[in-house]
């Protein structure tokens, strides 16, 4: 038998490769990527676990078979926990390898905006047809005048509480400044009923209460140019007085350990009147009407209402959260990606999602103000105008990347944290400024 | 019978011919080359790279996505002037040191215990490392919901032995909230130590302590002059597995506080996950990491020059 050596061996195969395709090996490695034999285009889909658990399901089992379907590719869709969508991306990012479409929340892509694709052709045609995004899509999903993400949805809190709980001590109709509130949380409490809050770490509700607490006195990060850190104020000062105020005399001291969910299992187990929240505590008493009862044993979805938070000095606000979907820029499937995004987030295909929300999230575009989702209930129709009246983080700057570092370190949450914990006020804020410097400087 | 001496030069008439690489590897310098090339490629892949990628990172502005460009020591002197950093430094080392002193109290009780004989010690042994055993997340998401504001049992068990009246902020205050998550570490740890010290505990001699309890010593005298010595070595390797372990702790206070409240529980790898990952400031992140590495590199030597002291006594 003739023995082949490795050299000869190297050789023969060198030649096949080169027989069989055109450029051969060389062609490939001077490509970059592996060669496509036939297959079938597949992108990879990663978004939160969503706290509408109807709306993931309605995804897996009919809007991406049908997506398969429609556009000849297939769709690998993965849910993961908010709060390690950032690991992921960043993972991604270095590794140049992962999802081809990442949902991102708050200003997170412009932490990454030069390593997602520009996406600006589906999104202009998107809010043509759509009525237009609102100005906080725009600005935290363009980057020097390029769209860096698909918007998808709004999410964002506002008061859930117990209306015979706030008939009780008097409120009728829901307090509207935040001295009401600390005259109804202080008759609350003292029934052992308190307001809760929390003033943990955590990405959601933490920053959804305390950045527009502080808009409403006036407070402020940064001026407009986005550099020069204007915290360190007369009004500042006083919302942290008042929050102490606030939280000594209403609120549950628990809060300041709480997560996202905490506050969902303390509204529902009735041991807290009112909380800054999402919609999914209502959604989740409207579920299991016979699980969540009141006091009377009568279905607590029927005593719970929404409000906006209080209204200080300078108004009153909220902070939406922007759902964004990132094509990231070391994917492959850019092309498959965002016909894709084009198709889910046309309008007949994007109902179908929306509807299943019952009104947990806003559209990004005007037109979904018009959807019949809205009339189905009454106690959810406040959550359609969260977007028209939110701010964004890093205000009366822009969503900065600077902006979304002092957010991930919990500055201003924990500005008002040190004062409930015992520093003075004026050197609470004197912190929180000086710590926003170093990131702005 | 015929008998064919091996030392005659024609047994090796008929072997092949040796290759070159035989031929290199009869030389045991290069044998010994090869042999620890596997180990070291191991280690330079998983400890090497990293370590280097990472002292890389620390000089340099790199975000997520972008390389960045040389800085020199700027972002250590930015860690440098950061509060949270300082909390961070203070807790880690309050956390390690709290931590290691009741690891090692309550795993030597334990281990003296596990040490008698008495009926179910195969399964006790066996049960003991539970804690160790299940993952930590796992474990710790069940202390989450133990010291829960709301729903604490602790509280509720407390309240009802008439023992408080008001409930215990364990998490949300944050002197508590650190003693909480010391007391989750020293329950995951104490079984570690306590396996370790007993295998340690087993290699002494009955004899010695037989001899020294004819000369009149009691327990205390045994423990103290026989069981300790002969136990140290093992002991501050122990130790030091859990020093360095412990001072790199994440997933424990990540899942209970997320270095909450206001940064009361805020570790040297927490802090830098939020940085470096949450934030995308990579060489921010690298650069809080690498502060760990010479206080480790100091505990290691000083820990290692005396277990050769100890060794050599």
């Amino acid at each position: 038998m003739a023995r082949i050596d490795r050299r000869r061996l190297l050789k023969l195969s060198g030649a096949g490769v080169v027989a069989a395709g055109g450029g051969g090996l060389a062609g490939i490695l001077a490509s970059g990527r592996a060669p496509a034999f036939a297959q079938a285009t597949s992108i990879h889909w990663v978004r939160w676990s969503d706290f509408v658990p109807a709306s993931d399901k309605v995804l897996r089992e009919k809007i991406l078979p049908e997506g398969e379907k429609a556009l000849g590719m297939k769709i690998r869709f993965e849910t993961i926990n908010a709060n390690d969508i950032q690991a992921r991306v960043t993972s991604s990012i270095q590794s140049g390898n992962g999802p081809d479409i990442i949902m991102a929340l708050n200003n997170w892509p412009q932490l990454y905006a030069t390593s997602l694709a520009d996406v600006s052709d589906v999104t202009e045609e998107i809010g043509k047809a759509q009525g237009g995004y609102y100005d906080m899509c725009r600005s935290v999903g363009t980057y020097h005048g390029k769209w860096i993400g698909v918007p998808w949805a709004v999410g964002g809190g506002l008061v859930a509480y117990r209306k015979s709980w706030l008939a009780e001590v008097g409120y009728e109709k829901f307090p509207v400044t935040w001295d009401q509130w600390h005259d109804a949380g202080k008759k609350l409490k003292a029934k052992g009923r308190p307001i809760g809050q929390t003033l943990g770490h955590t990405f959601g509700d933490a920053p959804g209460f305390w950045y527009p607490y502080l808009w409403s006195w006036g407070g402020k990060e940064v001026e407009a140019d986005g550099k020069t850190v204007a915290l360190n104020t007369k009004e500042t000062v006083e919302s942290v007085k008042f929050a102490l105020a606030l939280w000594n005399d209403c609120c549950d001291s628990g809060g300041l350990a709480w997560d996202d969910s905490s506050n969902n299992r303390a509204f529902l187990s009735g041991t807290i009147s009112l909380t800054n929240n999402g919609a999914s505590i209502y959604l989740e008493a409207k579920k299991k009407p016979d699980s969540y009862l009141t006091e009377s044993g009568k279905p607590m979805k029927d005593d719970i209402l929404h409000a906006s938070l209080g209204t200080g000095a300078a108004g009153h606000f909220n902070l939406p959260g922007p759902f964004i979907h990132m094509v990231m820029g070391y994917s492959q499937n850019q092309k498959a990606a965002k016909d894709f995004l084009r198709w889910v987030n046309s309008k007949p295909v994007f109902e179908e999602w929306f509807t299943s929300q019952q009104g947990y999230t806003s559209g990004a575009t005007k037109v979904w103000e018009e959807d019949p989702v809205w009339d189905v209930d009454p106690v959810l129709r406040p959550f359609r105008d969260l977007p028209n009246s939110g701010r964004l983080m890093g205000f009366a700057g822009p969503p900065s990347q600077q902006a979304a570092e002092a957010q991930t370190k919990y500055i201003i949450v924990d500005m008002y944290a040190k004062a409930v914990q015992g520093m003075a006020p004026e050197d609470a804020v004197k912190w929180a400024h000086d710590e926003l410097a170093k990131i702005y400087g | 019978m015929t008998f064919t001496s091996v030392a005659t030069p024609s047994a090796y008439a008929g072997t092949p011919k040796r290759g070159p690489v035989t031929r290199l590897l009869e030389d045991e310098r290069w044998l010994a080359v090869f042999l620890l090339l596997p180990t070291l490629v191991l280690l330079g892949l998983f400890i090497a790279y990293p370590f280097v990628k990472g002292v890389e990172l620390s000089v340099t502005d790199a975000r997520v996505g972008v390389p960045g460009h040389f800085v020199g020591l700027q972002n250590f002197q930015q860690v440098w002037n950061d509060d949270i950093f300082h909390v961070a430094v203070w807790n880690t080392c309050v956390y390690t040191a709290v931590t290691t002193v009741f690891k090692l109290a309550l795993g030597l009780w334990l281990a003296l215990l596990l040490n008698n004989n008495f009926k179910g010690k195969a399964f006790t042994r066996a049960f003991i490392l539970l804690p160790f055993i299940i993952p930590t997340v796992l474990s710790t998401l069940a202390w989450k919901w133990m010291f829960d504001p709301t729903f604490s049992v602790i509280n509720w068990g407390l309240f009802r032995l008439g023992l408080i009246n008001s409930r215990i902020n364990w998490l949300g205050d944050p002197n508590l909230a650190l003693v909480s998550v010391i007391i989750v570490n020293v329950w995951r740890g104490v079984p570690f130590y306590a396996i370790s010290l007993l295998a340690g505990l087993q290699t002494i001699s009955p004899e010695l302590h037989e001899a020294a309890a004819i000369d009149g010593a009691r327990a205390w005298q045994r423990f103290w002059h026989v069981t300790w010595p002969l136990l140290l070595p093992v002991t501050l390797v122990i130790v030091l597995f859990s020093v360095i372990q412990t001072f790199a702790d994440f997933q424990l206070v990540y899942v209970l506080t997320g270095g909450g409240p206001a940064n009361a529980t805020q570790l040297f790898a927490t802090y830098a996950y939020q940085i470096g990952i949450g934030t995308g400031l990579l060489s921010q992140g690298a650069t809080i990491s690498l502060a760990v590495f010479p206080v480790l590199l100091l505990v290691v030597i000083v820990q290692l020059l005396y277990i050769r002291r100890v060794e050599t006594l």
